[in-house]
């Protein structure tokens, strides 16, 4: 009778957190006003006190199994740890020897249970001894992720992928690394094959090979003869100059496949060389124009002013109408920025595009060949568009009508490529490639850092030793470079002594 | 001597036809067929294979509990309304109970709804007395079989057994007057009271349009292996764990919460369902009952379950191979999840994975508005037409009783 009553409040108080406050009319014996309901509140009170004083629950899952008698164990589940919490595993040591499962209410008919294997009760949280990831296991199953996805990307992704062709142009100045790099690492991850065209302006430099070489894709380095021009304008030109060259590599080799202008500052995302996949002879994406200049304060200015007007939306691409078609384009508004923008590279304005940028345009190098079967006849020719050592705009003047160029990327909702330029000043210096060689050997005691065998108080030494011409410079911006390998002064002192040494250096020139 | 060789032949050509799963290509996606032990019945019609007669019941049966919450028509035990409504509209229903094969009782059983929005089953045995209690005196096909050609939906927690709690539901056994009737409901366990023979297990309700509005495109690629999002320890009614589950949640929290390859956790997401499409496993551990919605959910949106529920029978096991669909963890082994799941060789994943995108799989898991062709609709009335011809011994000599009315807890027998 005990038990039952037990149960029944144990039942009852979880029926009654479960379901709410629910009327419990099958369980109609009310176990509250009698004697022994009495007893068993006066019991769970004296449970709580205990709890309190001792810190923990102190469950009545205890009296339970002393009073049972009648309670056959028929599993034995081995729990080896409960929660991490150390009162529960205090309650656990105190319960160890009642290490075997309690049914709460053997089966009423056991007819009928008759092979089962399931036990309804507590049971015990198995957990393994070492229970964290194991290295070999992620391992296998990255691969079955990998085979999956591979899979997934032949049955529902491109049918036939077609060969990229890249044409990037590019030169030997202090943010090439940075930039190609970019370009060297997205090419790198794209899942079809390339064949990456780089024209470099002033001819091939070591300086940019041994950067490409890391990437091992396929690379075609061409030298352009003349060197990148300081102006901005003068600089766009002699890009598509550039292009229009390795474009006739892409005719006289008879390359096969998806042509594509990455230029070197721009940032592309992996959908777009999926979605390139599906244009037929010539495509145009949204390119996002991020015309940013150092200077914050004055891009400020013009965008609060821009707030009642049409704010300028900074996309460059395909417009279409509601039915999909290619209606016009979208250009970014160069009105706000013209006569803040750059006029050289390295100053310290807001660059701005040309009305169609390249990026935004991809072909089907077929196009270009001299002859192909199946060419469209609203294509021009190559050489009689360009001739020799002209320029073009931008790839519609090879079209002779601009209106059977496919928007891509849901009709141009997509922006999948961002256009920006961040030079720095034509004059900057950097170390060859990147590598500091000889290393520098500027030894300065450091004034401040608590190192324990250093001496407390020392003259600051000047042994500058061989600093090479090529490191030298006036500018603020480079002395980061100097990197000070050896010692760990702090730059403000490191600062004070450059600029010693340089006047020091700059009076002695003189 | 030419006889052999025509048996022979006919032998032969049959034994071309009849090929087991065979791998169709069709429109760029490669799905497999669905063979169940029953052969490939996912897409048999029932139509003109039998006949439903559906009991006129008062509206206090049925469409006055619905209105008075109307919440039970989008949570998972829906299927009973649904049902019904596709029953009186549907080509399988006959207005002459004469030829009728099977009757459908239709009582709401499962509308009886907490604040919350959980369905009580406190009231349920009595109202399912006395709807029987009302066809039986009203029409005379009740006392005929004692309710053997009859079918109920019993879409609660332990079906027929009216509780949610297990060894209540248990000691309470199948209601009575049902034991002679065919039960369709979302539990099923191996060897237990609340099954009976002869049952049909059908998935539980989940909203389609809902499910629909979350696809994401298939080229999304499957990034997460395996992926779960629910409880793992009930505070509010087993604070100390082990009971909920039988402590298989719990075993799976406590030895995978730290593995990169297992996101789970008890927050839910806005972006569930795209998850789903996302993972190439779904847990589906059984909670207070072995069955869950999340195997819908997961057959859907092409995750492959991963059922942990020893002895559970899953919706139509008749009709669907599960075993080559899903994965089937005993318990016990829970602790070493990560290493069965990766030792199965990928083949066999994207076997599972090509079957699960049939999209006659999909629609035997949906109850859709209106209903489809291979849905799950069909399938209960195709599960029903196995059933046919009822044994002549069902039909009783006029006089002979086989079921106690009095049988039962004594507060069943109050009137609803």
């Amino acid at each position: 009778m005990k038990l039952s009553a037990l149960q029944q409040s144990y039942a009852n108080r979880r029926g009654n957190s479960f379901r709410g406050s629910a009327p419990l009319d099958s369980s109609a014996d009310g176990g509250i006003k009698s004697p022994t309901g009495i007893f068993w509140l006066v019991l769970h009170g004296l449970c709580c006190l205990i709890s309190l004083v001792l810190g923990f629950r102190f469950s009545r899952m205890v009296f339970f199994l002393l009073f049972s008698t009648s309670n056959t164990t028929t599993n034995l589940y081995s729990t080896s740890l409960f929660r991490t919490a150390a009162e529960v595993s205090e309650t656990l040591t105190t319960m160890s020897s009642f290490n075997s499962l309690a049914n709460l209410e053997p089966p009423a008919n056991t007819t009928t249970v008759s092979s089962s294997r399931v036990v309804v009760g507590r049971h015990g949280i198995l957990i393994r001894p070492w229970p964290h990831p194991n290295p070999v296991e992620v391992m296998k199953a990255h691969r079955i992720i990998e085979r999956v996805q591979r899979e997934q990307r032949l049955q529902y992704g491109v049918k036939s992928p077609r060969t990229l062709i890249v044409i990037t142009p590019t030169y030997v100045r202090t943010f090439q690394t940075l930039h190609l790099t970019g370009v060297m690492h997205s090419l790198m991850n794209v899942p079809y094959d390339l064949i990456w065209i780089i024209v470099e302006a002033g001819g091939t430099t070591n300086e940019t090979s041994s950067l490409l070489a890391k990437s091992g894709l396929r690379t075609i380095h061409i030298g352009f003869d003349k060197k990148m021009p300081i102006s901005w304008k003068d600089r766009h030109r002699m890009e598509a100059q550039m292009r229009l060259r390795a474009l006739r590599v892409v005719r006289e080799e008879k390359l096969d496949g998806i042509v594509m202008f990455a230029d070197d500052s721009n940032m592309h995302s992996m959908e777009l060389f999926d979605e390139i996949q599906n244009m037929k002879w010539i495509g145009a994406v949204s390119v996002g124009i991020l015309a940013h200049s150092g200077n914050s304060d004055e891009e400020l200015s013009i965008v609060q002013k821009d707030d009642e007007e049409n704010s300028p939306m900074p996309i460059q691409g395909p417009a279409c109408n509601s039915s999909d078609q290619l209606v016009g384009w979208h250009t970014f508004n160069l009105l706000p920025y013209v006569e803040r923008s750059a006029n050289y590279i390295g100053d310290r304005a807001i660059v701005l595009p040309r009305k169609l940028e390249w990026a935004g345009f991809v072909l089907n190098s077929r196009l270009l060949w001299k002859e192909a079967k199946d060419k469209p006849e609203w294509v021009r020719d190559l050489d009689t568009v360009v001739g020799d050592g002209g320029d073009i705009e931008s790839p519609l003047s090879l079209l002779k009508d601009p209106s059977v160029v496919e928007p891509l990327g849901s009709c141009g909702r997509k922006v999948l490529l961002w256009w920006l330029r961040v030079e720095a000043r034509v004059d900057s210096k950097f170390p060859a490639r990147w590598i500091i060689d000889p290393p520098l050997e500027v030894t300065v005691a450091a004034k401040r850092t608590p190192w324990p065998d250093a001496p407390p108080e020392l003259p600051p030494t000047e042994k500058v030793i061989s600093v090479e011409e090529k490191k030298e410079n006036h500018a603020t911006r480079t002395q980061s470079t100097r990197s000070k390998h050896s010692s760990r002064s702090r730059r403000k002192h490191e600062a004070r002594l450059v600029e010693t040494r340089s006047s020091a250096r700059n009076s002695g020139e003189k | 001597m030419r006889n052999w060789s025509w048996v022979f032949v006919v032998l032969l050509y049959s034994a071309s036809i009849m090929r087991i799963g065979a791998v169709e290509v069709g429109r760029g996606q490669q799905t497999e067929r669905i063979s169940g032990s029953a052969g490939d019945v996912l897409e048999d019609d029932p139509v003109g294979r039998l006949k439903v007669f559906v009991y006129e019941l008062p509206s206090k049966y049925n469409k006055k509990i619905l209105q008075k919450d109307p919440r039970c028509l989008t949570h998972m035990f829906a299927a009973e309304i649904y049902m019904h409504r596709f029953l009186l509209s549907s080509p399988v229903r006959t207005l002459n109970a004469e030829e009728a094969d099977w009757f459908y009782t239709p009582v709401y059983t499962t509308c009886d709804l907490t604040p919350n929005g959980l369905p009580l089953p406190f009231k349920s045995p009595r109202m399912m007395r006395s709807a029987i209690q009302l066809i039986s005196s009203n029409w005379p096909y009740w006392n005929r079989t004692e309710g053997a050609d009859h079918f109920f939906i019993v879409p609660h927690d332990f079906g027929a057994c009216f509780h949610y709690q297990e060894e209540k539901a248990i000691e309470r056994g199948i209601l009575h007057l049902l034991q002679r009737a065919t039960l369709v409901q979302t539990f099923g366990q191996r060897n237990h009271v609340c099954l009976k023979d002869g049952s049909i297990t059908i998935p539980p309700y989940a909203p389609p349009q809902k499910m629909q509005a979350h696809l994401i495109p298939p080229s999304t690629p499957r990034s997460i292996f395996v992926y779960f999002r629910g409880l793992f320890y009930d505070v509010g009614n087993d604070p100390e764990g082990g009971y909920y589950a039988r402590g298989a949640r719990a075993a799976v929290w406590e030895n995978f919460k730290d593995n990169p390859l297992f996101d789970i956790s008890t927050e839910h997401p806005t972006t569930y369902y795209e998850d789903m499409q996302r993972a190439v496993f779904c847990l589906c551990p059984l909670g207070w009952a072995p069955w869950s919605p999340r195997l819908v959910e997961a057959v859907v949106f092409g995750c492959i379950p991963v059922i942990i529920a020893d002895d559970i029978v899953l919706p139509f096991a008749d009709a669907i191979p599960w075993e080559e669909i899903g994965m089937f963890i005993d318990e016990k082994d829970v602790p070493n999840l990560d290493t069965i799941l990766t030792s199965i060789p990928p083949e066999v994943i994207l076997r599972k994975q090509r079957l699960l995108a049939n999209p006659s799989m999909k629609q035997a898991m949906l109850f859709p508005q209106p209903a489809q062709p291979g849905d799950a609709f069909h399938q209960i009335l195709n599960g029903l037409a196995r059933k046919l011809p009822h044994n002549k011994r069902v039909f009783l000599k006029s006089g002979n009783k086989i079921l106690n009315w009095t049988a039962g807890p004594v507060g069943d027998l109050k009137p609803w």
